[in-house]
């Protein structure tokens, strides 16, 4: 990613992200790619972050950040029991089910 | 009849004059004539929906009407869970749900006894500005077939314009129930965030999310607001408090007074990049405002040239994190990766996601994840978190020296279907005028100004007020529409004959 801002937030000259890095993000995204996507949204991705990385160095080191517009704490409902789903309606988009549970496919690797 | 404002049906019930299960029938039948060419629905509940009539005219016959809207249609859009209707949210990978529970939305619909016609068409995940990334196809726009009905919500927007339902429900997390009602002519308003219940709302971005009215009147919007906002337990981010009275500030709007409201133009939404007929149409509108006795001051926001930029770096981030449930394990798709012999659980995630999302929302999950990776966090995410400080800021200030701020909704009119399909940063930048409020969590209304002079097309006049005062966007948004019908003649949606044309055939 030549040119990307570093972690201080400094330089954010110019974006540029490669396809291996395209291929490594959607990989921790758990999303196949295909050759072809890969090399359609690799320079898409580096347009849209170049146009992103403008905001670097708008705000200072003594600006809060904003996670939520109108921040509320420890919400809490009434401690009162209400129905919830049933097995039979939490199953009920299931791609596949068995004895009431959700059926997946094997979750460990051969070697393990 | 169909059309007729919610407001001016819910009298011919209460007068006698027509039933809930006759009205419900008009837009059905209007839905079979005409959404063929416009596809604002991607699922109609015709018995559902002639069902619940039947029981709303029941309930009237009886003396237990249970309010203004009884009887009333609505169309809901798809992001929203209805228990025995599908949701789709427009993406493959929700194709066929049916969700076992209803969103709280939903909920207050039908408590409120208004028949839901059917689930209306959207960009997948709410991500666009056009409807084109929905993929079930486009929503075309009433008053141009060939050319986009904004977006997200287009569907919604579409559906009132065409005359399919009078009111509809939206979502706008950008500016997704805003800009649809601009370049439809019609009229969308998005809520305080934390103002209507996000419980079984899709979430796209989280903190940024919001459900509204999408109506062809102020005053219809500010009846259905009134039925589905309010504080919800099941949502931690809603507001425990009573909403303000919406319906009387639309009607104390209408009389078309202003007398001492002081209106603040943002100098940073408008100029550069819009076009020249939607601002002729801006200042015109100012000028009425100025007529009806409002006081016009300028203000600068100047953070929100870089609200795009924070906006797509936030949403990114929230929605990769949101999406993540899309798994290929509880519900929705699941797809076997081709050449596999008994594939990992992990294999299967990777070959669904790859099949169940369009090209948008991949983009916008790997940016998302991009933006929220260990040595870009803080560059980017937590920039952008406290640019979002700064916007709200800007806010605060300018809302010293104005009630409500002004801008053009959208920067053009409805732009033709595929132009900016595969050019994200010009169709980003529909969003331009819209995206502030939703960072800084304050309500906002689009009402239709006109038609711009270059293309014939409709525009839309965006009032917004501070964080719990949307009685303001009624009283002004309604006084605007008023003031704008008697110079017109009548309202603007007399004006859209594609339909008309199209029939004729």
């Amino acid at each position: 990613m030549a040119d990307a801002p570093g972690p201080d937030g400094t330089s954010a000259a110019r974006v540029e992200i490669t396809r291996d890095e395209v291929a490594h993000l959607a990989d921790l995204a758990r999303i196949d790619l295909s050759d072809a996507e890969l090399d359609h949204l690799a320079p898409q991705l580096s347009v849209i972050l170049e146009s992103v990385a403008s905001i670097t160095g708008v705000a200072g080191e003594d600006v809060p950040p904003t996670s939520h517009a109108l921040p509320m704490s420890n919400v809490m409902r009434e401690d009162v029991v209400v129905p919830g789903l049933s097995a039979e309606q939490a199953l009920s988009g299931a791609p596949a089910s068995e004895q009431q549970r959700f059926s997946v496919p094997r979750i460990l690797g051969d070697e393990q | 009849m169909i059309r007729h404002s919610a407001a001016e049906l819910a009298a011919a019930l209460e007068a006698g004059e027509t039933t809930s299960v006759a009205l419900t029938r008009a837009c059905l039948d209007r839905i079979a004539e005409v959404d063929g060419s416009v596809h604002a629905f991607l699922h109609v509940d015709a018995e559902g929906a002639l069902a619940q009539a039947e029981a709303s005219d029941a309930r009237r016959a009886a003396g237990e009407t249970r309010g203004p809207l009884d009887g009333i249609p609505v169309a809901v859009k798809d992001v929203l869970a209805t228990e025995g209707l599908p949701t789709t949210c427009g993406s493959r990978i929700l194709e066929g749900w049916v969700p076992p529970y209803d969103a709280t939305v939903v909920t207050r619909l039908r408590e409120a006894g208004l028949p839901i016609l059917g689930k209306t068409n959207m960009d997948e995940f709410a991500m666009g500005s056009s409807t084109e990334h929905s993929a079930y196809g486009p929503t075309r726009n009433p008053w141009d077939l060939d050319r986009i009905p904004g977006g997200s919500g287009g569907g919604s927007a579409a559906a009132v314009a065409a005359f399919e339902a009078p009111l509809a429900v939206g979502t706008d997390t950008g500016g997704s129930i805003r800009q649809p009602g601009a370049v439809t002519g019609t009229v969308g308003v998005k809520p305080t965030y934390g103002g209507v219940s996000r419980y079984g709302l899709v979430a796209l971005a989280n903190s940024l999310d919001q459900a509204g009215p999408v109506t062809r009147t102020v005053l219809d919007s500010a009846l259905l607001h009134e039925v589905i906002g309010g504080h919800d337990p099941r949502d931690s981010t809603s507001i425990d408090q009573p909403l303000p009275a919406l319906v009387e500030a639309a009607r104390a709007g209408a009389s078309g007074d202003l007398t001492g409201l002081r209106v603040g133009v943002v100098t940073e939404l408008g100029g550069e990049g819009y076009q020249p007929g939607v601002l002729a149409r801006f200042t015109e509108a100012l000028d009425l405002l100025v007529e009806a006795g409002a006081e016009v001051v300028e203000v600068s926001c100047p953070t929100f040239v870089h609200a795009l930029a924070t906006y797509y770096l936030i949403l990114p981030a929230e929605a990769s994190s949101n999406l993540a449930k899309f798994d290929a394990m509880r519900y929705g798709l699941r797809t076997w990766p081709e050449g596999v012999e008994s594939p990992s659980a992990e294999e299967v995630m990777r070959a669904t996601r790859d099949a169940g999302f369009g090209d948008e929302v991949k983009r916008r999950i790997i940016l998302g994840t991009y933006a929220l990776s260990s040595g870009y966090y803080d560059a980017y995410y937590g920039q952008a978190q406290k640019v979002r400080t700064l916007i709200s800021r800007d806010f605060a200030a300018a809302f010293e020296k104005a009630d409500v701020l002004v801008s053009p909704t959208a920067p053009t009119t409805a732009f033709r279907l595929g132009e900016k399909l595969d050019d994200p940063i010009a169709m980003y930048l529909n969003d331009l005028a819209t995206i502030p409020a939703n960072l800084a969590g304050v309500p906002g209304i689009s009402v239709p100004s006109g038609l711009a002079d270059e293309d014939g097309l409709p525009a839309g006049f965006q009032v917004l007020a501070p964080a719990l005062a949307d009685d303001r966007l009624y009283r002004v948004g309604a006084a605007l529409e008023t003031l704008l019908a008697k110079k017109w003649g009548g309202p603007l949606l007399d004006r859209a004959h594609a339909l008309a044309e199209e029939a004729a055939r």
